[in-house]
């Protein structure tokens, strides 16, 4: 049965609304960070380069003399239209900031996830459909071996391995994609490969099991019943219903990058994210704080959202419910 | 005679070390039907679907021979074949239809994919050709608005209307074997009824030879020519249905017999009339929001329903699924909450907030055995664990000794407390439940369908064991079932319900005498007879 445009219309709707929703408590708590920091933001912002002045006119310009209701309101008005404030730091908004980082950080998460899938699921479908043999044991234990490594561990153990001895590729530093497309491809493969191993040892697990929960369902069953070719009944009948669990971790796993993987990024001089709220943190500026935050959840999201609408793509029962 | 469209010789299937089926030898007849009947774990599945190659446990073990003949096609051996030559009969000489229509089609493809797939495999027809053929099997089967449907999805359906689908995707290649393993086991009695006949007629024009699984001897009565009994992966018994049932050779096939829910058993004895009322129940409503994509609706589970329970008696209440007997159950429990009506147990309230020491006084024991006691606990403790709750017993014993009380009342050894679920039978586990309830020293006990997943032998040993604790400890009875021959056993009044509604509440031996409404006589006329469908036929 097709779907009528009004019913595709209700179904976007109704996600998009709970998207709001969430994106509304999380302006709340990002406006609530500043006024629950212990001490003066101000004041530890401006560290030793303290003086009343400084003081007073950082204060105004961040408008944090204001009543509270006023502030939030003022908070949700400016950041619905781009507007998160400036740093507390180099006095230089913090969407020019976000957005200055941005491409470093969707170049890693894009590269990452594509890396993760491209090794998880060929091996998660494999070992599921070769449960108990030794090709099987080898995926499980090379998986297990991809989640227990710190992920620092596996960029230098790259490093090492890739610019060190081989010299084949430069150990860090970042070039935009738009400048030099080789030169991005060469910078992005090992922080790329980095998150893309680790991502891809835990989807490997998560598609292993959801391949062998679906193979071992009664419909499963019927379509060997039918005398269906091997190809058709693992692809029809058992990856298509493999394929929402697989949609699931695959969406975790790429707002988790998007989010920035700190670690990974100052081990490679990665200008995204993850450092741009790292150096935050460090130095307590907290409007960089809560604009890094506000797109961190922004992205999440977004994925999630995208997901829900590929899960009603592939799953008659969501779209149909 | 030309030759058996299943030859089975010496079938024996090993999984690890350990033979579970010894040494079948059964043929199927052309458009004959073969009933195998037998309890849990009498392996008649792994039977019939490791003589047709169908079976893919890990570390099992088939020898011996299995040999399909389809008229000038030839012969087959379908034990040890490869998985290629398996490919071509599955689906086409042989259909197979299982037992959880719910399960067993793929939620994600439309009724017209799950059945033109073996058409484009076996027949190479194009897929507007298969299309085609769809749509007269989904008509050949009775599915209302066929066209409509062949753009459905398996969760459109109702339970019924998918195993229609599944006898309609069998059939897809006019296989000359149907394998059905237990296709009405998950039915209503009703829908159990039409298929019943739905595939008799396909057999009788397709002329079909089927394999018909079933635990149930009232089915294989209504479907078999010959019956073959299965214990324990032993053929007890092989014959003529008639016979079998005529005379049973084997102690093991009169066991079943006898053990079956039969209708016309005499009901429990006759109560004290002066016992006054235990339960009362008026205009109970139960509505549950459902939430869609089109809006807010509510379900109508119960519908202004009353009723009252005589102390020490028992009021069956039956129906279908979705009847809402269950929410019946779960409203006077806690477990659900009305929209509107009152309950008073002994003239106190029950419904909303109940005191504990009033809320102990209903128990209920659950359907599944195997979900309703935690595995991680040792049955003693699962029985103590309300006796803590309660703070009892209060007259100084300790809760061990209470525990091995009730396990003796349940006929269970006092050791037993120290088993887990997993270390028990079925009938054991559902001892365990009922000792678990009765811990409470309940006045009501409420049994939703506490004996529907047990082997017949073990469900008569179960009722014979509740209505001994009935008539020793006074107890009354909420006896909720789906089988109106168990209710007859175990009920001094009976309550017929139908989507939510009432249809008719009698004394139970008028009930079963002069069924007043329709629709409890066609619960009634859906009942498997007692005699064998072929008895009737031969002798008229």
């Amino acid at each position: 049965m097709r779907l009528s445009p009004r019913q595709v219309a209700a179904f976007l709707g109704r996600r998009l609304l709970f998207s709001a929703v969430v994106l509304l408590g999380v302006l709340v708590l990002v406006f609530l960070l500043v006024q629950l920091v212990p001490g003066d933001p101000i004041r530890l912002a401006l560290g030793t380069r303290y003086t009343q002045e400084a003081y007073d006119a950082l204060r105004a310009a961040s408008g944090l003399d204001r009543p509270l209701g006023e502030q939030f309101l003022s908070y949700v008005g400016s950041a619905l239209t781009g507007d998160l404030g400036v740093s507390f730091r180099s006095g230089e908004p913090v969407t020019q900031l976000l957005l200055q980082r941005l491409p470093a950080t969707v170049s890693l998460a894009l590269v990452g996830i594509g890396i993760a899938l491209l090794i998880a699921v060929p091996a998660g479908i494999w070992s599921a459909l070769h449960e108990g043999r030794v090709s099987d044991a080898i995926i499980r234990v090379t998986s297990q071996l991809g989640v227990s490594v710190p992920d620092f561990w596996m960029g230098m153990l790259l490093i090492l391995l890739f610019s060190t001895t081989l010299g084949l590729l430069p150990s860090s530093g970042y070039v935009p994609i738009t400048e030099d497309v080789g030169g991005w491809a060469r910078r992005v493969a090992l922080p790329g490969l980095t998150v893309g191993l680790v991502a891809a040892a835990i989807m490997t697990r998560y598609i292993r099991s959801a391949v062998l929960e679906v193979a071992s369902m009664s419909y499963v069953r019927t379509a060997r019943s039918k005398g269906l070719p091997a190809g058709v009944v693992v692809g029809r009948h058992v990856l298509r219903n493999a394929l929402v669990p697989v949609l699931t971790i695959a969406g975790i796993q790429l707002a988790t990058i998007l989010g920035g993987v700190i670690v990974v990024e100052v081990v490679f001089a990665w200008p995204g994210l993850g450092r741009l709220v790292y150096d935050s943190v460090a130095a307590r500026d907290y409007s960089m704080i809560q604009g890094s935050v506000l797109l961190i959840a922004v992205m999440f999201l977004l994925i999630n959202l995208l997901v829900d609408v590929l899960y009603a793509l592939v799953d008659p029962r969501i779209r149909l419910a | 005679m030309s030759a058996p469209v299943l030859q089975v010789e010496d079938l024996r299937v090993a999984i690890g070390r350990r033979e579970i089926v010894h040494g079948l030898t059964f043929a199927v007849e052309p458009e004959a039907t073969l009933g195998i009947v037998g309890e849990s774990g009498s392996g008649k599945s792994l039977t019939v679907l490791a003589a047709t190659g169908l079976l893919d446990a890990p570390g099992a073990r088939v020898t011996g021979s299995s040999i399909v003949t389809d008229g000038e096609r030839g012969a087959v051996e379908l034990v040890g074949a490869r998985p290629r030559t398996l490919r071509r009969v599955h689906g086409d000489r042989i259909g197979f239809v299982f037992q959880d229509p719910t399960t067993s089609l793929n939620p994600l493809l439309t009724l017209e994919r799950q059945i033109t797939e073996s058409l484009e495999a076996h027949r190479s027809l194009t897929r507007r050709a298969a299309a085609g053929r769809a749509l007269e099997l989904l008509e050949a089967v009775g599915l209302p608005d066929p066209e409509q449907r062949l753009r459905a999805y398996p969760h459109q359906l109702s339970g019924g209307q998918r195993q229609r689908v599944m006898i309609a995707i069998a059939l897809a290649c006019d296989p000359a074997l149907l394998v059905a393993d237990e296709p009405t086991t998950a039915l209503d009695v009703t829908t159990q009824a039409q298929i019943l006949e739905l595939v008799r007629a396909l057999q009788r024009d397709r002329g079909t030879a089927v394999v018909w699984i079933s635990h149930d001897l009232g089915v294989i009565g209504q479907v078999a020519d010959d019956v073959l009994v299965l214990r324990d992966g032993e053929a007890v018994e092989h014959r003529d249905v008639v016979e079998l049932t005529d005379d049973p050779r084997h102690p093991y096939t009169r066991e079943l017999l006898a053990a079956r829910p039969r209708l016309g058993v005499p009901g429990p004895p006759a109560v004290d009339a002066d016992g006054g009322v235990l339960l009362d129940v008026v205009g109970l409503d139960v509505r549950f929001p459902v939430t869609s994509a089109t809006g807010r609706s509510f379900v109508h589970a119960v519908d202004d329903v009353s009723f009252q329970v005589r102390r020490g008696s028992t009021l069956g209440i039956v129906g279908e699924s979705g009847s809402g007997k269950s929410t019946i159950a779960h409203v006077l429990t806690g477990l659900a909450r009305p929209t509107a009506g009152t309950a008073t147990l002994a003239g106190q309230d029950v419904l909303g907030r109940v005191p504990a020491d009033l809320r102990r006084r209903i128990a209920m024991v659950m359907q599944d055995p195997f979900s309703s006691l935690d595995p991680r606990m040792r049955a003693g403790e699962s029985i103590a664990e309300p006796l803590r709750a309660h703070r009892l017993p209060r007259d100084g014993r300790s809760p061990r000794e209470r525990v091995a009380e009730l396990l003796e009342l349940v006929d269970l050894p006092a050791d037993f407390a120290g088993r887990y679920p997993h270390e028990l039978s079925g009938g054991q586990r559902q001892r365990v439940s009922i000792a678990r309830a009765l811990a409470l020293e309940p006045d009501l006990l409420i049994l939703d369908e506490s004996t529907a997943s047990l082997d017949v032998s073990i469900q008569a040993r179960v009722l014979d064991l509740l209505l001994r604790l009935q008539a020793e400890l006074g107890l009354t009875f909420l006896f909720i079932a789906h089988d109106l021959a168990v209710v007859q056993q175990m009920s001094h009044d009976v309550l017929v319900m139908q989507r939510g509604r009432v249809v008719e509440h009698a004394p139970a031996a008028e009930l079963f005498a002069e069924p007043r409404d329709p629709y409890t006589r066609a619960l009634l006329d859906a009942i498997p007879p007692e005699r064998p469908r072929a008895a009737l036929e031969r002798a008229g």
